[in-house]
């Protein structure tokens, strides 16, 4: 019996030994580095929401990030006139079709739908827009290590410059853009901390109100129990 | 003082006069009579009670604000999806309510769980409780079918592509299949009125019956009166009035005890809700930040961690048999893996109820289906391979056997004997 219960204890080990890795750089934690995110909004804006929309984040949500509504309206609020609008873009979806293949998604959530057991999905889009290279085979002359073929063209190429990928599967920087690698890594980071912000804007103040609420259930348990012993204290 | 204390007791006679109140207050609280040996296995039938009502609570405020709605918006989202971002932003609360609800999803399953563990290892399915147990298992059932409604609504890739699957799962069944599945879906394919149906089922027709049958499992639990860890009946010993002698009033004694667990609960429950929402991609699944995309389909197919047991099953069974395929009886063997359970109090012979007087084969068994219940909801995350597949089929092969072979173990099993009065 014992032998055969050690037996499958281990033979999930045996079963589960194969699968295909990837592997993810981390990304760096601009949680609640308020620069960092404000210019993280303004690479988003400036690079990304011409062809992809975030349609269920607001505008005026930026106050959270410490921008006021005047902040918002002069440096940010290009794809409408409001400041209380979702940031939606006009490209028509029947033409982003037949430019790249499929349209361009909707980027709010993707940072949370891009995790998964490799790592977060910060640490996904970090890698994936470090990972741009040159590869003459595909239609718009890029391809990316983390999304094989993918239809997006490198849209960071005059920051990043031409990435190729050798033969040992690495790759190396063969036209300098106009950052440095590490400045390049830096932007990177910035972005992909503001795409992690609008996955879930409330998360910092939902970490914050949790301690707060498991504070009270601490005290309301202290004298639950007590109540309890109280009354059970008859009870043999 | 007097006059106030006259006045509530006229009104309260007033109502006797017309309706049970204070009759039903004494039969079910103040006057019914639970075993003082409660352990901690005994809170989690109230904690499924709370976690009911929270998931009625925060779904009528989600109800209030979702869209079953499968067709795009301005920017290409499903407007059902759409909506569920609608309310975790522009909503005021709308985060909490809906992480409370997914959340309480997960920990229904936990609680449920922990409550029929709890039947069977002190023989809370035994003679005279067996209708409480059927109707608890038809609680489960209706709990599994809640949870497979409700997936399909915030529209995600994981929501439609597991509703596909598991809809697809009844085209198996011979003749009737292929018209089943159709009828079931409302479409050819997933889509908007089955994302109409399922809100319906998911908020009117499953709650409706669910709250009967919890009724029911209650009233039949007040008629018999509760178990306990040493499985001895109470009720044989009473006192002059009538009284158990190991029996003590629900209320005070077990209200307040329930609250104490209750406050614990939530404080695990919150620990969920604000700081580990998608519980690392167990309870809200990555996959399903994605919006559901018919053109799409995923490369790994995961139902939620609480069905994936007997997913694991359906994918156990891999040989045709009697001309028909081996998806029909997979779908044979999931079903059957649900309802045996339903078994229990006709498959089990021994003499003793609890596991504190069982003796030697029945905690190997149960040690051996434990284990073989993990490693099967373990697999069911994960990607068939051979040696996966090898590995399920022995771990369905010791599920069955738990059950199927109950009545040869438990009568040869070497018993103690049981004490006259619960212990300590």
């Amino acid at each position: 019996m014992k032998k055969f219960l050690t037996a499958l204890l281990f033979a999930p080990i045996l079963a589960f030994a194969s699968g295909a890795e990837l592997h993810l750089d981390t990304a760096p934690d601009r949680a609640n580095d308020i620069p960092a995110l404000q210019r993280g909004a303004q690479v988003f804006v400036n690079y990304c929401l011409n062809c992809h929309s975030a349609s269920y984040m607001r505008y005026n949500r930026l106050q959270d990030i410490g921008l006021t509504d005047a902040q918002i309206k002069d440096n940010l609020l290009f794809t409408a006139d409001k400041i209380g609008e979702p940031m939606r873009i006009s490209m028509q979806r029947n033409d982003a079709k037949s430019w790249f293949g499929a349209a361009p998604p909707d980027l709010t959530v993707i940072a949370r739908a891009r995790a998964s057991e490799f790592g977060s999905g910060a640490d996904w889009l970090y890698t994936y827009l470090r990972g741009f290279y040159r590869d003459e085979a595909r239609p718009t002359g890029w391809n990316n290590t983390v999304f094989a073929n993918v239809g997006m063209p490198h849209v960071l190429w005059e920051l990043q410059g031409d990435q190729i990928m050798g033969d040992d599967h690495k790759l190396t920087l063969a036209k300098p853009g106009k950052l440095s690698a590490a400045e390049y890594d830096q932007m990177v980071g910035d972005l992909v901390g503001f795409l992690k912000y609008i996955g879930e804007p409330m998360s910092e103040f939902r970490k914050r109100l949790g301690v707060i609420v498991l504070i009270a259930l601490g005290i309301i348990f202290v004298f639950a129990y007590a109540l309890k012993r109280e009354y059970w204290k008859d009870i043999h | 003082m007097s006059k106030v204390n006259a006045l509530l007791q006229d009104t309260l006679d007033w109502v006797d006069a017309r309706f049970p109140l204070t009759a039903n207050w004494k039969a079910h609280l103040s006057e019914y009579y639970a075993p003082k040996n409660f352990n901690f296995w005994y809170f989690f039938g109230s904690l499924a009670i709370l976690v009911l009502v929270i998931q009625i609570v925060t779904g009528i405020f989600l109800v209030m604000h979702f869209k079953p709605d499968a067709s795009l918006n301005a920017s290409g989202v499903p407007v059902a999806f759409a909506s569920v971002e609608y309310i975790m932003r522009d909503v005021p609360w709308g985060w909490l309510i809906r992480y409370m609800h997914s959340t309480g999803a997960s920990a229904f399953f936990i609680v449920v769980y922990m409550h029929m563990f709890r039947g069977l290892i002190y023989g809370s399915y035994r003679k005279p409780r067996e209708l409480i147990w059927i109707f608890g298992m038809m609680i489960f059932l209706c709990l599994m079918a809640e949870a497979f409604f409700g997936y399909l609504l915030p529209w995600g890739q994981m929501s439609y592509w597991g509703a596909q699957v598991i809809v697809n799962l009844f085209s198996a069944i011979p003749f009737i299949g292929p018209d089943l599945s159709l009828w079931l879906r409302g479409d050819f394919v997933v889509g908007d009125s089955t994302l109409n149906r399922f809100f319906s089922f998911h908020v009117i027709a499953v709650p409706l019956v669910l709250l009967g049958l919890v009724a029911a499992h209650i009233i039949a639990l007040h008629e018999v009166g509760s178990n306990n860890p040493d499985g001895v009946e109470i009720k044989k010993k009473k006192d002059a009035n009538g009284i158990p002698l190991d029996g003590i009033p629900f209320h005070p004694y077990y209200s307040v005890k329930d609250i104490v667990g209750v406050v614990v609960f939530l404080m695990v429950f919150s620990v969920i809700v604000f700081f580990m929402p998608e519980f690392g991609g167990y309870f809200l699944e990555y996959n399903n930040f994605f919006p559901a995309d018919p053109l799409v389909t995923p490369p790994h197919i995961a139902p939620v961690w609480y069905f994936t047991p007997y997913y694991s099953i359906l994918r156990a069974v891999t040989y045709p048999l009697f001309g028909l395929d081996a998806k029909f009886w997979g779908v044979v063997a999931m079903g059957a893996s649900t309802v045996i359970i339903a078994f229990l109090p006709w498959l089990d012979r021994s003499p003793v109820k609890s596991i504190r007087y069982r003796g030697p084969l029945f905690k190997g068994f149960l040690v051996a289906f434990l284990i073989s219940f993990f490693i099967l909801g373990y697999l069911g995350m994960l990607g068939p391979t051979p040696g996966r597949t090898l590995v399920s089929q022995i771990c369905s092969v010791i599920y069955f056997a738990f059950f199927l072979l109950m009545p040869i173990y438990t009568s040869l099993d070497k018993c103690q004997p049981e004490p006259d009065r619960v212990t300590k």
